[in-house]
């Protein structure tokens, strides 16, 4: 149905954009909730395995994508012990479904999440904690009231950058997720397959797009950014 | 008829870091206001955030009005939210977030007993009204103090708490606040702990004072008599001096004097705004004090109060002594040379004359 106003893009084009929207989508709310907590204790903990914690969360942004793929496939695989685990349940195999490629994803653009995040927790710093307790505010009632308002531009950016990165992936969700139409072919996969059929007018389509949607991402992340230390 | 004030507070703590342990045992009254006061890394602030329970590694006990806040023996421990505490940081420590108003209001609508401070008058005693609906990033620095003294008190604490409150304030902000402390030490009824390493602030605001070096207790007691003793420190020394409360006795016009009543005797000072009748505070250094024999005729000094020796002791250098005399009283300390000393016989027991050559009035 898209494909009249772009006669160049199939309906499979759409598809894999709007799958690719999905996935990201689902993969940054997922995040933000896995990520708050790991980084909260990364921003407050004097525990020795802070180092530990902080090198595992950090391991995506130096690994080969097939590497994390290759593991997370054995792990998920009928074999691997979330394998089992999911087959226990009841709801079989992940590799080579949606859900696959969000839990692969998750892991893959953890760290986008979890850094800035930590970042504006620690730069938040002890004070305005110990200001909110000699005002009578409980805990929790700190975090909801004080930490989230103060930390909110990092959180912005970390679910900007846990988006984009998410949208951008290729190596984990090939190796995950292979290659089938409306469940698991995103646009990076799409594009690697008209550039294998030669079919180079899609492939500067979905390509140019995706350089036209990060360029304009990382620029609001940075004009936001300079905005904001202008204040 | 004065009420002996009953000890509400006994606070027993050890905390130890690398390279510094504060060991302290001491009952505070429960109303008036208290001054920390030594140095700086003295442990003062340690103590208060101990009393405020910030240090979690605090070892120690403590009571208030009848309430155990710690017991680190019995395992007890009342997290910060939960003592009726409020509590001044050093350096303005407002939320950026909200707006004065909402900052107010924080504390304000955590607390669900009676308010015994209204936010009315906390906002009137700072006199922050025309401030609510500023963003703390368009306040002054000694506006953004003020707004966290006032957050403090609508929480209606059981004891308030300040660290060193004007100590990141210029000169011309500190004397914009501390009018409002010192209405706060005239009409608030709870007990106050304030942390300062500056004299003439504690000499201003404090009723008792509790000296710390080096993580422990040196001295506690009322202001006049713990400034007024001789064997404080030799770092405390070099700036001896007492403190004197007088009432405005008389105006004189022609020569723009005021004259300052004070059990043992008066000093004349250059006129003073307030009325007669009305209180003050005023600090003699013992630099400031020279004795003689007689009453001297024929100088331009004209405080000059008879007084008798009760001590002397060594100052902070050997060239000085230090002498405590009683001038109908009042305590007097001065600060002269042994060659003096010598000179002049001055032994306790002594009638001797002062000369108050300076006088520091306080607010």
């Amino acid at each position: 149905m898209f494909g009249e106003f772009h006669p160049a893009l199939g309906n499979a084009d759409w598809a894999a954009v709007w799958l690719t929207f999905r996935l990201a989508s689902v993969v940054t709310v997922i995040l933000m909730f896995v990520g708050t907590p790991i980084a909260w204790w990364l921003a407050r903990t004097r525990s020795k395995w802070k180092g530990v914690v902080g090198a595992v969360v950090a391991l995506p942004l130096v690994l080969p994508p097939t590497v994390l793929g290759f593991y997370l496939l054995v792990a998920m695989g009928p074999y691997g012990p979330v394998g089992q685990f999911t087959q226990w349940l009841g709801i079989g195999l992940l590799p080579f479904t949606f859900p696959g490629l969000v839990v692969a994803s998750v892991f893959y653009s953890l760290p986008f999440v979890v850094q800035p995040v930590q970042n504006a927790f620690e730069a938040i710093g002890p004070r305005p904690l110990e200001v909110a307790a000699t005002l009578r505010a409980s805990p929790w009632d700190t975090f909801f009231t004080v930490v989230l308002p103060l930390a909110k531009p990092g959180f912005i950016t970390a679910a900007i950058l846990g988006f984009a990165h998410t949208v951008g992936e290729f190596g984990v969700v090939l190796m995950i997720g292979g290659n089938i139409p409306e469940k698991t072919r995103v646009v990076s996969v799409a594009i690697y397959d008209h550039v294998e059929a030669l079919e180079y007018t899609e492939a500067h389509i979905l390509a140019g797009g995706m350089l036209l949607f990060s360029f304009l991402v990382l620029l609001g992340l940075y004009s936001r950014k300079a905005a904001t230390s202008w204040k | 008829m004065e009420m002996m004030v009953l000890p509400a507070i006994h606070a027993q703590f050890q905390v130890i870091w690398p390279g510094f342990t504060l060991d302290v045992d001491l009952d505070l009254p429960g109303r008036g206001v208290t001054a920390l006061f030594g140095h700086s890394g003295s442990g003062k602030t340690t103590l208060l955030r101990c009393l405020a329970g910030l240090e979690r590694n605090s070892n120690g006990f403590l009571h208030f009005k009848g309430e155990i806040w710690q017991d680190s023996e019995r395992g007890v421990f009342l997290p910060t939210y939960q003592r009726p505490i409020g509590y001044v940081f050093q350096e303005a420590s407002l939320f950026p977030h909200l707006s004065v108003r909402k900052n107010l209001d924080y504390g304000r609508k955590r607390v669900n007993s009676g308010h015994k401070v209204s936010l009315d008058h906390a906002v009137e005693l700072l006199g922050i009204g025309h401030l609510l609906g500023r963003m703390p990033d368009r306040l002054s620095g000694g506006e953004r103090q003020r707004v966290a003294i006032a957050r403090a008190l609508a929480t209606s604490p059981e004891l308030l708490l300040m660290d060193e409150p004007l100590a990141a304030l210029d000169l011309k902000r500190k004397n914009e606040i501390l009018p409002y402390l010192e209405r706060l030490h005239d009409e608030l009824e709870i007990p106050v702990c304030y942390v300062s390493h500056s004299p003439d602030e504690v000499a201003r605001l404090a009723d008792q004072v509790v000296l710390l070096a080096e993580g422990r207790v040196i001295v506690t007691g009322g202001l006049r008599e713990t400034l007024a003793r001789l064997d404080l420190p030799t770092a405390f020394t070099e700036d001896a001096g007492v403190v004197i409360e007088a009432v405005v006795a008389d105006h004189d016009e022609a020569y723009h004097l005021t004259r300052l009543d004070f059990p043992g005797g008066s000093v004349v000072v250059a006129r003073r705004p307030e009325t007669i009748g009305r209180r003050l505070r005023f600090r003699v250094h013992a630099r400031d004090v020279s004795l003689t024999l007689t009453r001297a005729e024929g100088t331009s000094i004209s405080n000059l109060l008879p007084a008798t020796v009760m001590e002397v002791a060594d100052a902070d250098t050997p060239a000085h002594v230090l002498v405590r005399l009683d001038a109908g009283g009042t305590p007097i300390i001065a600060r002269i040379t042994r060659r003096s000393l010598d000179h002049l016989g001055v032994t306790p027991g002594k009638p001797m004359w002062a000369q108050i050559k300076a006088v520091a009035l306080l607010g």
